[in-house]
């Protein structure tokens, strides 16, 4: 398990990054973040990149800030531990540290970066499905370019996003939470810091006599990428929320959107009672938030 | 004799070392000219391999060799048979095929090695594997035993003409006569699956050949360097006194490690002889997976006969077991199974019958439990079953069963354990341990008091109760040299592999308490072959027992050496004399004594003579051999509660109770069980080596496949003990590596059943997982 040989490259700024990726991204260069998902991949010889272009001596990558309009903007390479810890996160995007608390080990997120998790569109990944229910918005870059994408647009597929080979993901936007606004991730998995088996974001926005105004509900390890509940949200939507109703919307979801597969871990039986469950349960602490 | 250490929680003695980074393993040898060497192996379970082309993977700078089947000439031949058939038994099968070291036509496992590359380092050997291009027919693969058996089955090893490897048939008594007698017989199937041994150190092996010299120097993580020295001298013609085997720390071994004469070994070893250069391999986790040896399934057709009143009766238990590709151990692991399966019930008749059979997977060796976890498995769920048909409680069943606390030890069973003996009961109170786990677990108040609200509550929480026994320490010796040096401090030397069970720490506490000086001034040697050359290895929970038995008897010949010279320097009787603090005193008077080693120093003069028929120095080599194994035996429960939503495990109490006899080291004792526990809950609810119907892996990683881990485990075990000592041994010590691991894939699913307590819950199959739970579940409810 040792990695074929690659360039390596160590930018010290952005401008000096976006220029290497412009050089090596098209010939099989990848972009080094924490490595904690990519180094592996390298050294089973799943992953053989020409190039790496490591990110982890650009300072200018690295931050939170608290935006004007409520929301957050985060350097790609901040670290996930350091995003978990932000008072400003915990503050203005809760589910945040909720869902990051689920992302492996400390020690990983310690190593690992928001933005690597986020490029990496792992389908059983946590920050996905969040970013699908809260809409981050991307900013991604590039020598000659710069472009901002939101979450539909940005995952593609299993590990594929639509950054092209010269990009790099620099900045992510969390929006702004209406007042009325309340969140919630659940996920189930085999073991502390595994992947999930199945796992749900849900943002709710209630108005003023307790109805659901709008929301939206993201649930991973079904598929390919972040599926939207958008049968659930329709039946939802414009209605005061009781058990029964939750429960028939999620069903909904359950039987006409979802469609996932059998795996050595769980069956598809199994993971389709995790769905109803798990949809029921988070659309039910959301409210529950967006009503305090 | 003062026992100052002996049952002490004396802390280890080599944790400064392994803790502060000093503890060398094999990642950390190293020589300056030495070469690494990286595996082709095959991804087909099995094929006809065509050819190997190499010429590619030659070219790339850094490539030193690259070497296939016809590259070992005379070298190139099957391994020997390490565990022989056990033919004292009448009417057996034996048929025995052994691995080779590279493949020449039929390749008969994933994983099994196509060619080595040795190179200048293993990125270098890696990149060389990946230039080498292999054409192979791939052919239809055997992957499960009931299929193996089927009439048009493909054949593992085409010129048997079956895959049947090993048949043995034991009766005690007359099971068809005994069924005609009993009120019920119930009849199921069961099957178990175990998975990797999950050692954190995966294995290593240096070879470094010294041409001028004529010796080979081998470090290597082994569990046993005499045979791992026997095997290689035997392969390549060299006096077993010119090979040396040295083992550094092993960071676990659980049985694989004691596989010797496989490949890697063999080619390490082939290509330092032929290249002069000392040649190291460390096997990575993927290797691992497919290329080492773990313990796997084994399909049981069971019946128990039994009568209203709840006393069984008889048991027959007939067993396939999957053997994987190559059987160098023959018959272990299922003769464990056989002898382990009535355990310390008063079962008067048992007919147990395997048929071990070759599939193409990687081979079958023991892991940590051995074979006995099936044979506790099947009868403590055909307990249940009886528990189930008189509705009567599990733990009552169990008490009318058991064998009663005046039986006269030693008991025999008739039947032939795995080292060829009849396996005998030593000694034992089997209902005391049954008591003790109730009282501890709290049974009666949590079915009485407890359940009621949590099922009121809509809560699953269920309880479970099960006994095992641990047939340990077999031979056939072990041997120690102890000697006093100059400097007071005490060598104490064996040839025993040790892979982190504290035998640093144990066997200087009972060479300690015979010497008289401070436990931290014995220093364990292992598994140096130059140090000590007599001995076997670390396996079936035999250190303790053997190996801390031959330190004990060791250590009183050299006590009898030192009080014989203090004698003579003193001028006075050896009854005067005490031993202590590190020193000899003279009873009464102060101001005579002498350090240890100041009498080792007159032990031995540099001028003038020492006494005719003496010997110089304070020094001894004691053996001990055991007449046959000494058996342990426990009992394990559990409250735990199942989540309705994840169906993952929580538990609210876990108890273990144990009779290892006398106990050297409460601490370690603890440590020893915590770790069994924690493989048994991943034999019962994580580990599991998934093959698909082409015997392909499918989970080798440890991504797939899942090893329990802190937060997966009771947060806290409760440990009691019972100590009857064994009379086989002069300490009464029986072994307990293994006990922790055997008893919990049962206790799992009788406590799972008790917390749903549906009629049509019942479980036979494990490892568990709660996908397959929620499946059960949601069956048994359907049929309700």
């Amino acid at each position: 398990m040792k990695p074929a040989s690659f360039e390596y490259y160590a930018p010290r700024s952005l401008s000096e990054a976006l220029e290497q990726i412009s050089q090596v991204g098209d010939d099989g260069g990848k972009i080094l973040a924490g490595g904690q998902s990519l180094v592996p991949a390298m050294n089973f010889r799943m992953a053989q990149p020409t190039a790496l272009v490591d990110l982890n001596g650009i300072s200018e990558l690295f931050y939170v800030h608290p935006t004007d309009t409520g929301g957050l903007m985060i350097g790609a390479m901040t670290r996930d531990r350091v995003v978990e810890l932000d008072e400003n996160v915990k503050l203005r995007a809760p589910i945040i540290p909720e869902c990051l608390h689920w992302l492996a080990h400390p020690t990983i997120r310690n190593r690992g970066t928001f933005g690597g998790a986020l490029a990496h569109s792992d389908p059983a990944g946590q920050l996905p499905v969040v970013a699908a229910a809260l809409q981050f918005n991307f900013k991604l870059q590039s020598k000659k370019s710069e472009r901002w994408v939101n979450a539909d647009e940005f995952f593609v597929s299993v590990y594929t996003t639509c950054l092209e080979a010269d990009e790099i993901l620099t900045a992510i936007e969390v929006p702004a939470l209406d007042k009325r606004a309340g969140t919630s991730f659940q996920q189930v998995s085999r073991q502390s810091g595994e992947s999930a088996l199945v796992g749900v974001a849900t943002l709710i926005e209630l108005d003023d006599i307790g109805k659901i105004k709008d929301g939206r509900i993201a649930y991973m390890g079904v598929a390919e990428k972040p599926v939207m509940a958008n049968a659930a949200m329709s039946l939802l939507k414009g209605n005061k929320p009781t058990n029964a109703l939750i429960a028939e919307a999620i069903h909904a979801t359950v039987t006409e959107e979802l469609d996932p597969g059998a795996d050595i871990h769980a069956s598809v039986e199994y993971r389709r009672h995790l769905a109803q469950a798990l949809g029921v349960k988070s659309v039910n602490e959301a409210i529950a938030r967006a009503a305090k | 004799m003062e026992k100052k250490y002996l049952g002490q929680r004396v802390i280890r003695n080599e944790d400064p070392r392994i803790l502060t980074g000093r503890g060398k393993y094999m990642a950390d040898i190293t020589y300056h000219n030495m070469l690494h060497a990286a595996f082709l192996r095959s991804d087909y379970p099995h094929a006809k391999l065509n050819s190997v082309d190499i010429s590619a993977a030659l070219e790339i700078p850094g490539v030193i060799a690259i070497y296939t089947a016809e590259d070992l000439g005379d070298y190139w031949h099957p391994g020997p048979v390490l565990v022989p058939a056990p033919h004292s038994i009448p009417g057996i099968t034996a048929n025995s095929r052994t691995q080779i070291p590279i493949v020449k036509d039929i390749i008969h496992h994933q994983g099994e090695v196509l060619a080595m590359v040795v190179a200048e380092n293993r990125y270098i050997a890696e990149d060389a594997l990946a230039s080498i291009y292999v054409d192979s027919d791939p052919l239809d693969a055997v992957e499960n035993v009931e299929a193996a058996l089927k009439p048009g089955s493909p054949l593992v090893h085409e010129e048997l003409g079956t895959n049947i490897a090993t048949y043995v048939r034991q009766e005690r008594g007359n099971f068809a006569e005994c069924k005609t007698k009993a009120d019920h017989v119930i009849h199921q199937k069961f099957i178990m699956d175990r998975g990797s041994a999950g050692a954190m150190e995966n294995r290593g092996f240096c070879a470094n050949w010294d041409e001028d010299a004529q010796q080979l120097t081998i470090h290597c993580n082994t569990q046993s360097p005499s045979g791992l020295r026997n095997s290689m001298a035997a392969w390549f013609g060299i006096p077993e006194q010119r090979v040396r085997v040295v083992v550094p720390f092993v960071g676990g071994g659980f049985g694989p490690k004691v596989m010797t004469n496989q490949p890697e070994e063999v080619l390490c070893t082939f290509a330092s002889i032929k290249l002069h250069r000392p040649v190291k391999w460390l096997e990575d986790r993927a290797e691992n997976f497919i290329g080492t040896t773990a313990e796997r399934v084994q399909v049981h057709d069971c019946e128990i006969a039994f009568n209203k009143d709840g006393k069984v009766l008889g048991v027959r238990d007939s067993f396939l077991y999957d053997t994987g590709a190559f059987n160098p151990y023959t018959a272990t692991i299922p003769l464990n199974t056989q002898t382990h399966t009535t355990g310390m019930y008063d079962i008067p008749v048992f007919l147990t019958e395997f048929t071990s059979v070759f599939t193409n997977k990687m081979i079958c060796s023991p892991v940590r439990g051995a074979g006995r976890t099936y044979g506790v498995f099947v009868m403590e769920r055909m307990l249940d079953m009886v528990a189930r048909k008189l509705n009567v409680d599990p733990a009552k069943v169990r008490e009318i069963n058991l064998i009663a606390a005046e039986a006269k030890f030693p008991l025999e069973t008739g039947i032939i354990a795995q080292d060829f003996a009849q396996f005998v009961l030593d000694s034992g109170n089997y209902p005391a341990v049954l008591k003790k786990a109730r009282e501890m677990i709290g049974y009666e108040d949590f079915k009485k008091n407890q359940q009621p609200k949590f099922r009121a509550e809509g809560r699953y929480v269920g309880i479970g109760l099960v006994l095992f026994t641990e047939n340990t320490g077999v031979g056939p010796y072990e041997g120690t040299k102890i000697t006093v040096g100059n400097s007071g401090k005490v060598f104490a030397s064996s040839i025993y592999g040790t892979q982190g069970q504290g035998h640093f720490t144990v066997f200087a506490q009972i060479v300690a308490d015979q010497i008289g000086c401070k436990v931290e001034d014995v220093i364990i040697e292992t598994g140096d072959t130059d140090k000590f050359a007599w001995g076997t290895g670390t396996f079936a929970s035999r250190g303790a027992t053997v190996l801390g038995n031959a330190y004990h008897h060791t250590a009183t010949l050299v006590r009898a050496k030192i009080l014989a010279t203090a004698s003579r320097l003193f001028n006075v009787p050896e009854s005067e004399l005490e031993l202590g603090d590190g020193m000899v005193k003279v009873a009464d008077m102060p101001d005579k004594f002498i350090k240890l080693g100041d009498l080792a120093t007159k032990a031995n003069p540099m001028r003038g003579t020492i006494k005719p028929g003496t010997e110089p120095g304070l020094e001894a080599t004691g053996f001990y051999a055991p007449p046959y194994g000494a058996t342990a035996y426990g009992a394990a429960a559990a409250i735990m509660e199942i989540d309705p939503l994840s169906f993952n495990i929580k538990f609210h109490k876990f108890i273990f109770v144990d009779d290892c006899g006398t106990v050297i080291n409460p601490m370690i004792l603890d440590g020893q069980l915590h770790g069994g526990i924690q493989m048994g809950v991943g034999n019962a609810y994580f580990e599991k080596l998934v093959y698909d119907e082409n015997a392909q892996l499918l989970n080798g990683s440890l991504m797939d496949y899942l090893i329990p881990r802190a937060t997966d485990m009771p947060t806290k075990m409760e440990i009691g003990h019972l100590n009857t000592p064994s009379p086989l041994n002069p300490l009464g010590i029986k072994g307990v590596g293994e006990s922790g691991t055997i008893p919990i894939p049962p206790l799992y699913c009788q406590a799972i059943e008790d917390a749903f307590n549906l009629p049509d819950l019942f479980i036979t199959e494990v490892p568990l997982s709660p996908s397959i739970v929620y499946s059960l579940v949601e069956e048994a409810k359907a049929k309700k």
